[in-house]
C-alpha cells in the first residue's frame, strides 16, 4: 500500500525561489487590496447616495464580483480582454481581477460601515463649512476604515488566498512557483504540501500582526 | 480555394446545451459536498461549542487549515495524496471529497457561532421546565440557532458553488472547464466567458436575494 518514496531534497533546494515567490504573493495581495479599498469606497458611496447610471453601475459591479466565481473573473481579464485586443502580463490579469472581486465584497462590508454612522455627523461637518469631499475624507471614511477593520483583515486574508488562482493564468507567483517546480522535478505532492505549509505560515502571521495593529490602533 | 478546411467551427445551440450539461455539473458536485458537508461541519460546530479542550486543540486546528490554504493547493495536495495511501479516485470524487471537508470547516465556525448566540439563560430556563440535553438542543437551539446562522450558511453555500470551478484544474469537466474547452475551438472567449458568467450568475444571484429577503422577513 505504502510504496510511495517522499523526495523532500529537491523541496528544500527550491525553498529559496518558494519563498521569494510568496513574497510576490503577498506583493499582489497588498496592491490588489488598496486598490480594492479605494474603489469599493467608491462604490459603496454610489450606491448609497448616486442615482440612476452611476448606482446601476454600482449595483453591477458589486453583483458580478460577488455572484461569480473569482476563477472566472480572472479568466475575463486573461481571455475576455485579450478578444478586444488587449493584452495583459499575468501579474496585472490577477491584479486587475483581484481589485475587481476585493472592490465588490469590501463595497458591501464599507456599506454597512456607512450604515452605522449617524447622519447628523454629515451634517454637522457640512454645515461647519467642510466641502463635502472634506467631510467623507476627513469625518466619515476613517470611522468606517475603523468599523470593517476585522472585516477588512478577512478580505485581506481571501486575497491572498485568491491570488493562488495566478497559477491558472501563468503567474508566477507561490502557486505558479510551486507547480513550475512540481512539473520539472514530478514532486507534485511534495511540492504542494510544501506550498500548503506556506501559505499557512503567511495567513498565520497576517492575522497575527492585524491584532497587534488592531491593539495599537484602537486603544481609545 | 474553394475546400478550405476550417479548425474553428463558431459557437452553436449544441454548445449551449454542452454548458448547460456542464453546469449541472457544477450543480452536482456543489449540492453534493454543501449537503454531506453541512451536516458533517454541523456535527463538528457542535463538538468545538461542547467540546471541552479536546476538541478546541485536535479539531479546532485541523478544521482552520482548510480554511488557510487555498483550495487549489488542497485539492491539488489531495488528488496526489490519494494513490499514496492506496485510494484511486477520479477528479470528481477527490474534489467532492475536499469540497465537503472544506464546506465543513467553514460550517462548522457559522454553526458553534449560532449555538453561542443562543443565550446561556434561555438554555437553562429549558433545563428547568424539565427537558433534557438532547431535548433543549432540539427544540430550544435549533429553531433559534437555524435562523442565527442561515444567512451564513447561504454564504458558504454559495462560496463553495463558486469555488468549485476551482475542480477543475483536476479535469472535472464542470461550468468553467467547458467553457475553456469550447474557448479552444470556436477561438471566441469573449462570448464564451459572458455565457459561464451568466450561467454562474444565474445558479447564484437568485439565492443571494432569496436569502436577504429572508433575513429581512425575520429579523422584524
Amino acid at each position: 500500500m505504502f510504496d510511495y518514496n517522499f523526495h523532500w531534497r529537491p523541496v528544500l533546494k527550491s525553498l529559496p525561489d518558494l519563498l521569494e515567490a510568496s513574497l510576490v504573493t503577498l506583493q499582489v495581495a497588498v496592491l490588489s487590496m488598496i486598490i480594492g479599498i479605494v474603489i469599493g469606497l467608491f462604490l459603496s458611496v454610489l450606491k448609497l447616495k448616486a442615482r440612476g447610471p452611476l448606482k446601476w453601475f454600482a449595483t453591477c459591479w458589486i453583483e458580478l464580483a460577488r455572484n461569480t466565481p473569482a476563477l472566472f473573473q480572472l479568466f475575463f481579464f486573461g481571455f475576455g480582454l485579450g478578444a478586444l485586443g488587449i493584452h495583459l502580463t499575468p501579474f496585472f490579469i490577477v491584479l486587475a481581477g483581484l481589485s475587481f472581486n476585493n472592490a465588490g465584497y469590501l463595497a458591501e462590508n464599507f456599506r454597512g460601515g456607512f450604515n452605522a454612522i449617524p447622519e447628523t455627523q454629515l451634517k454637522a461637518a457640512r454645515s461647519l463649512g467642510m466641502t463635502l469631499w472634506h467631510a467623507y475624507t476627513r469625518i466619515l471614511v476613517p470611522q468606517v476604515l475603523r468599523i470593517v477593520y476585522y472585516p477588512m483583515t478577512n478580505q485581506f486574508v481571501w486575497a491572498v488566498l485568491m491570488s493562488s488562482l495566478g497559477m491558472l493564468v501563468g503567474f508566477r507567483e507561490l502557486s505558479g512557483e510551486t507547480q513550475f517546480f512540481a512539473s520539472k522535478t514530478y514532486r507534485i505532492f511534495e511540492y504542494f504540501a510544501a506550498a500548503a505549509i506556506i501559505y499557512y505560515i503567511m495567513v498565520k502571521l497576517i492575522l497575527f500582526i492585524s491584532k497587534l495593529l488592531a491593539t495599537r490602533l484602537f486603544r481609545y | 480555394m474553394e475546400n478550405q478546411i476550417s479548425f474553428f467551427s463558431s459557437f452553436g445551440l449544441n454548445d449551449v446545451f454542452f454548458m448547460a450539461e456542464a453546469a449541472y455539473r457544477t450543480l452536482l458536485i456543489s449540492v453534493v459536498s454543501i449537503s454531506i458537508g453541512t451536516v458533517i461541519g454541523g456535527i463538528f460546530g457542535w463538538m468545538l461549542f461542547e467540546g471541552r479542550i479536546s476538541a478546541t486543540i485536535l479539531l479546532g486546528p485541523i478544521l482552520d487549515v482548510f480554511r488557510s490554504v487555498p483550495l487549489i493547493i488542497q485539492l491539488v495536495l489531495f488528488y496526489n495524496f490519494a494513490p499514496i495511501i492506496g485510494f484511486d479516485l477520479d477528479a470528481f470524487e477527490s474534489g467532492l471529497v475536499i469540497l465537503t471537508l472544506y464546506t465543513a470547516a467553514l460550517v462548522a465556525n457559522v454553526v458553534r457561532g449560532g449555538i453561542a448566540s443562543v443565550g446561556e439563560p434561555m438554555r437553562r430556563a429549558a433545563r428547568s421546565l424539565g427537558m433534557n440535553y438532547w431535548q433543549d438542543l432540539r427544540y430550544v437551539v435549533f429553531p433559534i440557532g437555524v435562523r442565527a446562522i442561515f444567512p451564513s450558511w447561504v454564504g458558504v453555500a454559495l462560496g463553495v458553488l463558486k469555488d468549485s470551478a476551482l475542480v477543475s484544474v483536476l479535469g472535472y469537466v464542470e461550468l468553467l472547464r467547458a467553457s475553456q474547452i469550447l474557448m479552444t475551438r470556436t477561438q471566441e472567449p469573449l462570448l464564451i466567458i459572458a455565457v459561464a458568467g451568466a450561467f454562474y450568475f444565474a445558479l447564484s444571484y437568485p439565492i443571494s436575494r432569496f436569502s436577504a429577503s429572508f433575513e429581512r422577513k425575520w429579523s422584524q
